[in-house]
């Protein structure tokens, strides 16, 4: 095996993010696009032409047009500004649900994987029952018995995501138990929880990193579906998965713009979340490029 | 030979403390969430009075453990409950649109593998031709496609403007007499029957759902199917075939495809999971009466006990399919059960 004599990494870490971007310019895309994607979320509501929720019955369901670019809906609507403005709301939810689950996953799986013995048993045991379940099922029904709300959407895309991120780190952890930098961690006089969050933990977060943003894309799409059935979001507010719902009865009747707007917005979001994951997983593990 | 029974059998145990496991969760479901189920299953309209009354007809105001022991005695004897809604037996109802979910998912997921398969094979074979790069494109789109989106897309194109496709309402035109039930798949009744117009009529009414459904689970089988038939061919047993002066296609189908199947069918587990949910979004765009609508049209009643029956139906569902899956396995490997424990 021959290595090609790069000039010595120039500044290590970011070097090598400038040299992965500028090789995959899809990568390179995908943070162009999550950045748009975020000023929408933090400004969007700021610079849109129109209230998303100011409704005019003399303009209603007019196609794509100078003033209206993305047409209006059957109450006059303007669809640019309610796709715009539904960016925070979607984009909220997701990272609320991946971060809870992400928290809540790193414990449970850090406290198993360092344990071992019962704790790991039963908690595998848990995962498996909830894996059990196709997830958007049991999404469906955890919002059903928690109660229609923003709220248990989030808390039910959170569970359904905690078994990807436990068994994350349970796997990253055990294998760490007993390693040199561990024990010498312990002898130094550090506390078992200090030597997990501290000495063991972050050499799972890379690997994480990679999960939390293929997570996001599908976080995005679960709640879209959920409020798509009607469940957590309420009608008048902009989300994505509820506009394509009220625009797919005027499908039928040849006003296509309703609904493709938002679900287009709805699937360039979660395709930057997947090209973003598999940039990142390029970035922070270069031997699993395929 | 016994060894594999053995595992098989061993297989099947398995799946006993999972079932087990899917019963607590959907009971806890029921139950022991915040929210007096009393008050929903009383209504609207209900009194402090009529709360205790169904409580106590519940048997809410037992202790947990018995009101487990109850729900599992009553889903032994399968009652699921009653629907608040249509007040028909929840059980009953899911019977009676199980098959509709059932012909939809199945003819997708027919379709589906149909096309991954081989275009994973062919990307694998010819890495960076056409064929791979289509390949590669389908999967990086296919995983980032909602469902009820591209169900709408492919409606507006083929019903509104191209005209080929029927309305998109149910599982056959109101012109067409059902089949008599025999297995509740209309395609299989209606051949059965030798009935070919309603067969063509029931076909017509799938094909948009299924190619929905199939895009979605295409990007997942495909990716696998490519990888895993990249790892076979760079295999020394694939060289050594090679050398030995064996014929293309049995070097590919005989040998690296065969074992390129394996973590094919494992993905095919995880693709379930995925194709029971779409299920649910793909059945609300395209109003086919499966388990899926009933579930959206319980959940925008409220209609708790209905919810809780196909969350579980599709649990169980969902452990069989996958037991099915491992089965498989003692088909296509022979290695299977033969290991050392």
């Amino acid at each position: 095996m021959t290595v090609q004599a790069d000039p010595p990494a120039r500044s290590g870490t970011m070097g090598h993010v400038a040299y992965v971007l500028r090789e995959n310019p899809v990568t390179a895309l995908s943070f162009a696009l999550f950045a748009f994607f975020l000023g929408s979320a933090l400004f969007g509501p700021m610079l849109v032409p129109y209230d998303p929720l100011a409704t005019e019955a003399a303009i209603a369901l007019q196609p794509p047009s100078a003033a209206h670019w993305f047409g209006t809906d059957s109450l006059g609507r303007d669809v640019f500004s309610r796709v715009i403005v539904a960016t925070r709301l979607d984009l909220v939810i997701s990272v609320a649900a991946v971060a809870l689950s992400f928290v809540v996953g790193s414990v449970l799986g850090a406290v198993a994987g360092y344990r071992g013995g019962w704790t790991d048993i039963i908690l595998n045991r848990v995962l498996d029952t909830i894996m059990a379940f196709p997830l958007f099922v049991l999404a469906m029904g955890i919002v059903a018995a928690l109660g229609n709300s923003v709220a248990n959407i989030i808390y039910a895309t959170a569970i359904i995501n905690v078994p990807f991120y436990a068994r994350l780190v349970r796997a990253e952890v055990n294998i760490r138990r007993e390693a040199g930098f561990t024990q010498a961690a312990k002898l130094a006089g550090n506390s078992d929880a200090r030597v997990v969050a501290f000495h063991i933990f972050p050499n799972a977060l890379p690997p994480m990193m990679v999960q939390v943003s293929l997570n996001l894309g599908w976080a995005i799409l679960n709640a879209a579906g959920l409020s798509f059935i009607g469940l957590g979001v309420r009608p008048p507010t902009p989300e994505w998965g509820i506009m394509v719902a009220e625009g797919a009865n005027f499908i039928v009747s040849g006003e296509w713009w309703l609904a493709l707007f938002p679900g287009l917005w709805l699937m360039l979001a979660v395709f930057t979340f997947n090209l973003m994951g598999d940039g990142l997983r390029d970035i922070v593990d270069p031997r699993r490029r395929t | 030979m016994a060894g594999r029974w053995t595992a098989v059998g061993l297989r099947i145990a398995q799946s006993v403390p999972v079932v087990l496991g899917v019963v607590v969760i959907s009971f806890l479901l029921t139950r022991a969430l915040p929210g007096d189920p009393a008050v929903q299953f009383a209504g609207a309209a209900a009194t402090p009075e009529s709360i205790e009354q169904v409580r106590a007809s519940l048997g809410l105001d037992k202790p947990l453990l018995q009101q487990f022991l109850i729900y599992c005695g009553d889903l032994l004897q399968g009652d699921l409950g009653q629907s608040v809604s249509t007040g028909r037996p929840v059980a009953e109802e899911l019977a009676s649109r199980l098959p509709a979910s059932l012909e939809l998912t199945l003819t997708a997921l027919i379709l589906s593998c149909a096309i991954a398969i081989p275009l994973g094979v062919l990307a694998a074979t010819r890495p960076g031709s056409w064929v791979d790069q289509l390949c590669r494109l389908l999967v990086t789109a296919g995983v980032s496609l909602p469902t009820f989106f591209t169900g709408i897309v492919l409606i507006y194109v083929f019903y509104y403007l191209l005209g080929i496709a029927p309305s998109p309402l149910g599982r056959l035109d109101f012109i067409y007499l059902e089949p008599d039930p025999v297995t509740g798949f209309f395609l299989v009744d209606s051949a059965l029957m030798g009935d070919w117009e309603t067969w063509l009529g029931t076909l017509k009414q799938l094909i948009l759902p299924a190619i929905t459904l199939a895009l979605f689970t295409l990007a997942p089988i495909a990716r696998m199917t490519r990888a895993a038939m990249l790892a076979a061919l760079s295999a020394d047993y694939i060289r050594t075939a090679r050398a030995a002066g064996l014929g293309r296609g049995k070097v590919l189908y005989g040998y690296a495809f065969r074992n390129a199947l394996l973590p094919v069918v494992t993905t095919l587990g995880m693709v379930f999971s995925f194709v029971l949910g779409a299920n649910v979004l793909v059945e609300k765009v395209f109003a086919w009466p499966g388990i899926g609508s009933y579930a959206v049209e319980a959940l925008v009643v409220s209609d708790y006990a209905a919810v809780q029956g196909f969350v579980l139906c599709m649990a169980l569902l969902f452990v069989l399919l996958n037991l099915a899956i491992d089965l498989a396995y003692s088909v296509i490997d022979p290695r299977f059960g033969t290991e050392a424990k």
